[in-house]
């Protein structure tokens, strides 16, 4: 007769002389009875944790601005520098990692309009009283004088640096272009749309294919010039205008749109017909829009007193939504260069330092707590259509004003509906056709 | 090359007989490229994850065990406790021994989920823990009560007695925590460890003086299951099985899913979530004394009073094979490794290969892998020890724990049950278990329906979206039109028909309504031409 037992030595568990247990692993199934309801509920308490530790805003820089921030900028070479302007004037600039100001000074009598850092350290600013000044805060006294100023014959508006070359654009009621290494205040170049006369409002250099510049007008207009022919490119009409441009850092022919009707519209510049996406959530006008530096995300901030954040390919709704008791109207909102921050400048003069996930903690995890983290994200990806994680997940608690206002306006948007329709019903069939929620707001492309 | 190809197609198709979980989703049916796209990548991620699964068996410490006959002559069922002692490890023939416990007999026992702890109770009111590996006596208690049934809870830490009238739960140490007076009378206890849900059946029901006793009787409280939930101490759910007293309770490790055997010969399954039986089987000629399903939920074993076991699957609800006993069944279990232990009368004898998930068709056993008894201890329970080659038998003289080689699972998973846990993995695994506790709305026949599409509600979601849809037509949607009182056209009349509006729909509704009227008074007709002119007033309207 062969036999044989089952005997396990204890040196298997414990090597001797040792004080760890081993753990050894069977990955058979039947040892792992009802998988799919423990992942589950793995998940669902994960989706919770999230929730848990949800705390998205980390503090304010320094003590703010007196006025309101209208205007921002953050340098794509380095995570410190930061600079932000204010309705009364002053420009500021912060130091990210210590939080604090470091340069301040009273730059123009108007509201600042546009800031934008040079490749050399330095600020450009630009106003309402018709002029752009350039700051060195690095190394010039606060006190002292601009290093440079560009006289021009209406207000500017806005500003962006070319990537490579010492060049910058500026806009007023056409786009000019100047060379910073020349001392005199003319303009390199000229641009603007033939039959158009109102006020640029926003202009972006794109930072990857560079001698692209698009813009956005009072008159509606979104128009794209080529700096190399230094002639527009082609024109299109959107049924209201927009507030601000942000061309995608990853796929260079992909610009957002932030867009007075409250949606977000995301254009590939080779087809302007129709949008790539609608980002709808917003209650009111969509002050600005920012990529993150990953393209993966972006941030909008809102009259609505929100600022929100979204997934590049993750559908039309935002992920999250950013609110505080004292945050007034916000006009500028960005991604810092490392992506895991977004800051926003708001009416009530404070700029904000958020997270850029709600529940992210920065500081050194262990593997295990990596592992956890990772696991966790894999299976809340895995289940998260299910009811109750993706109720739970995407529970966010709303301001009360944005939320009345959100059902009105949903109210005012199914009665809108509701007329077509009926028009569509009472017309000849074809009369009324429907219109595609992502081409109804462009009115024009022209060439 | 060739070669090679085939070696790999074939080591695929192991891992995927071992690791895989279900049938692929074939991809090439799929229009949308990036669903296609995203579909293969998740095959090929399932595909990876099981042929890794698959090499890791090479990190396996253990082999089971086993008992071969060398020569055509030798018989493995003669094979006795004493000889087998002297032909294995010193250290597992310490595993078979006896414990003389006379006079509270007979005895019930339960190990814990890793096998480390056996829990004894003696009808008499004799209770006690031990870590039987080490022979160390964990607590023992006298009740002086009658003890029906006893059973650990999640870990050796806690443990819970079904006692003369209540069930309480005990710790360790023999302290009760708990008395469960919700739980009279029970008589069999099964625990769910995912879900921390204990569950009781109540056998009979004692008629005794007080009116309140008696007044339980008559709702039917024989025959009442019950689940509490052990970390929250809720009653989840009771409800009658409504098929008297129950004669045996057994969960599917798999599914937990309650196995009720009866006295009329059913077995019926149960989950909290139904006041009804998800199944009934008849499996037996008199009452089902025992049941038993092996640990991934495929076949059923169960004993009856009509001296026969029979194998079920449990899959189909069909009949395997039967075998006949000597004597009516006691108690069954099923090992790790589908080893069957069944008591009759005073023996025990166990099957091996009664079922084989990997084979179409199960043969039938000629003759028990293993017996053991026939010294005139009659058994009340067999329970095999988790991941160990042993087998406990309680009798009604105490206890007795015999090696059956290749009955456990060789590799354990530790992060799963470790036998050889410390302290500190065990408070950890505990904390894990309750953050991890399963709803039980969870418990269903199909453990894996968690997390499935409901498609049924998405096509309807669809076909709601539409904005080109017609518009349902109500009165074509209404079934049994023509019949009776309450036809479903006259309820349509009486709800919506009464507005006084005319327009297409009740034009429509009263043509049908006429001709619906026209249709019964030619029936009533007929029946008067039928029945002539004396009983013509007797004819009953239709529908009235």
């Amino acid at each position: 007769m062969k036999v044989k037992a089952l005997t396990r030595p204890t040196a298997a568990h414990q090597a001797p002389g040792s004080s760890v247990t081993r753990q050894p692993r069977n990955l058979d199934p039947a040892l792992h009875p009802f998988e799919r309801a423990r992942e589950y509920t793995r998940a669902l308490n994960a989706t919770k944790l999230d929730r848990v530790f949800a705390s998205p805003f980390i503090a304010q820089l320094g003590k703010g601005h007196v006025d309101g921030v209208y205007t921002m900028a953050k340098d794509p070479q380095s995570l410190e520098r930061f600079a932000s302007g204010s309705g009364d004037g002053v420009v500021k600039v912060w130091d990210l990692t210590s939080r604090e100001e470091i340069f301040s000074t009273q730059a123009h009598e108007g509201i600042v309009k546009g800031l934008t850092w040079t490749k050399d350290k330095k600020l450009l600013t630009c106003a309402s009283d018709k002029s752009i000044k350039l700051f060195d805060p690095y190394n010039a006294s606060p006190k002292a004088p601009p290093q440079a100023t560009y006289l021009g014959p209406t207000a500017f508006t806005s500003l962006t640096h070319h990537r490579t070359l010492p060049h910058f654009a500026a806009s007023s009621s056409v786009i000019t272009i100047y060379d910073l290494t020349r001392t005199s205040s003319t303009p390199l170049q000229t641009l603007n749309w033939p039959t158009s006369t109102d006020t640029i409002t926003t202009l972006t250099l794109n930072q990857t294919e560079t001698s692209i510049l698009a813009s956005c007008a009072t008159d509606r207009s979104l128009i794209l010039y080529d700096l190399r022919t230094s002639s527009p490119l082609f024109k299109t009409t959107l049924a209201l205008a927009s507030n601000a441009l942000s061309w995608n850092p990853m796929e260079a022919f992909n610009l957002a749109v932030a867009n007075e009707d409250h949606n977000i519209y995301i254009f590939d510049i080779r087809k302007m017909s129709r949008a790539l996406n609608v980002l709808k959530d917003h209650v009111a006008a969509v002050m600005d829009v920012s990529f993150s530096p990953t393209g993966e995300d972006l941030v909008s901030a809102s009259y609505d007193r929100t600022i929100r954040l979204w997934t590049h390919r993750a559908g039309g709704h935002s992920r999250d939504i950013y609110h505080t008791k004292r945050m007034q109207r916000v006009f500028s909102a960005c991604f810092t260069p490392d992506s895991h921050y977004v800051l926003s400048g708001s009416d009530d003069g404070n700029v904000r330092l958020w997270r850029a996930k709600a529940n992210a903690r920065a500081g050194i995890k262990s593997a295990r707590q990596r592992q956890k983290l990772e696991y966790d994200d894999a299976l809340k990806e895995r289940y998260k259509h299910m009811p109750e994680i993706r109720r739970i997940s995407r529970h966010r608690r709303v301001p009360k004003q944005v939320k009345k206002a959100g059902e009105i306006k949903s109210e005012e948007l199914k009665a809108v509906k509701r007329r077509v329709e009926n028009e569509r019903k009472h017309s000849r069939k074809g009369e009324v056709p429907r219109r595609a929620e992502r081409e109804k707001m462009v009115l024009r492309t022209e060439v | 090359m060739g070669e090679e190809d085939g070696e790999a197609r074939r080591r695929a198709l192991e891992a995927h007989k071992a690791y895989g979980r279900g049938r692929k989703v074939s991809t090439k049916g799929v229009k949308d490229k990036k669903l296609r796209s995203n579909l293969k990548s998740l095959e090929n991620k399932y595909k990876d994850a099981t042929l890794k699964a698959k090499d890791a068996e090479v990190l396996l410490e253990n082999e089971s065990g086993f008992l071969e006959a060398e020569g055509e002559l030798e018989r493995t069922y003669k094979v006795r406790q004493e000889d087998l002692r002297n032909g294995i490890a010193v250290e597992t023939a310490k595993k078979c021994f006896d414990l003389k416990l006379q006079g509270l007999g007979p005895y019930t026992a339960d190990y814990t989920r890793n096998g480390r702890s056996l829990l004894l109770a003696g009808r008499k009111g004799h209770v006690s823990t031990m870590d039987w590996r080490e022979g160390k006596l964990g607590c023992e208690l006298q009740l002086q009560e009658t003890i029906r049934d006893a059973k650990w809870l999640h870990n050796d830490q806690y443990f819970a007695v079904a006692q003369k009238k209540y069930v309480y739960i005990y710790d360790v140490n023999g302290v009760e925590i708990h008395s469960l007076q919700q739980h009279i009378e029970v008589t069999n206890m099964e625990f769910l460890p995912y879900h921390f849900l204990l569950a009781t059946v109540v056998r009979t029901c004692l008629f005794r003086g007080t009116t309140k006793n008696i007044a339980n009787a008559m709702q039917g409280n024989a025959g009442y299951l019950k689940y509490t939930d052990t970390s929250t101490g809720q009653m989840v759910i009771e409800m009658p099985t409504r098929l008297g007293s129950p004669t045996s309770l057994s969960q599917n490790p798999s599914n937990a899913i309650l196995h009720i055997g009866h006295q009329n010969g059913t077995v019926t399954l149960w989950s909290p979530n139904s006041t009804t039986p998800l199944v009934k089987i008849l499996a037996h000629k008199g009452p089902v004394r025992a049941t038993a399903i092996d640990r991934e939920g495929r076949y059923m074993v169960t004993a009856g009073q009509d001296m026969r076991m029979s194998v079920w699957d449990v899959r189909t609800f069909k009949e395997v094979n039967n075998y006949f006993l000597r004597q009516p069944g006691s108690s069954v279990s099923i090992s790790d490794r589908g080893l069957v232990g069944v008591g009759w009368g005073t023996q025990v004898s166990i099957w091996k290969g009664l079922f084989d998930k990997s084979h179409k068709d199960q043969e039938k056993i000629q003759s028990p892998y293993m017996g053991w008894g026939g010294e005139g201890r009659r058994i009340e329970r067999v329970r095999w020890c988790p991941f160990e080659d042993v087998l406990g038998i309680s009798h009604d003289q105490g206890f007795s724990s015999i090696i059956v080689p290749g009955a456990g699972e060789p590799n354990f998973d530790a992060l799963e049950l470790n036998p050889y846990e410390n302290t500190k993995q065990r408070q950890e695994s505990e904390v894990k278990a309750l953050l991890n506790k399963l709803k039980p709305e969870m418990i269903s026949l199909n453990p894996d329906f968690v997390g499935k599409l409901d498609l049924t509600s998405a096509a309807q979601r669809k076909q709601e979206a539409d904005l080109d849809r017609k518009p349902e037509d109500p009165v074509l949607k209404l079934k049994n039109k023509g019949r009776g009182k309450n036809s479903s056209l006259r309820k349509h009349l009486r709800k919506k028909g009464k507005r006084n509006i005319i327009d297409d729909e009740r034009l429509r509704i009263d043509a049908l309504r006429l001709e619906q009227n026209k249709r019964l008074s030619k029936r009533l007709d007929k029946n008067k031409e039928d029945l002539g002119p004396a009983l013509a007033r007797f004819v009953r309207k239709p529908g009235a």
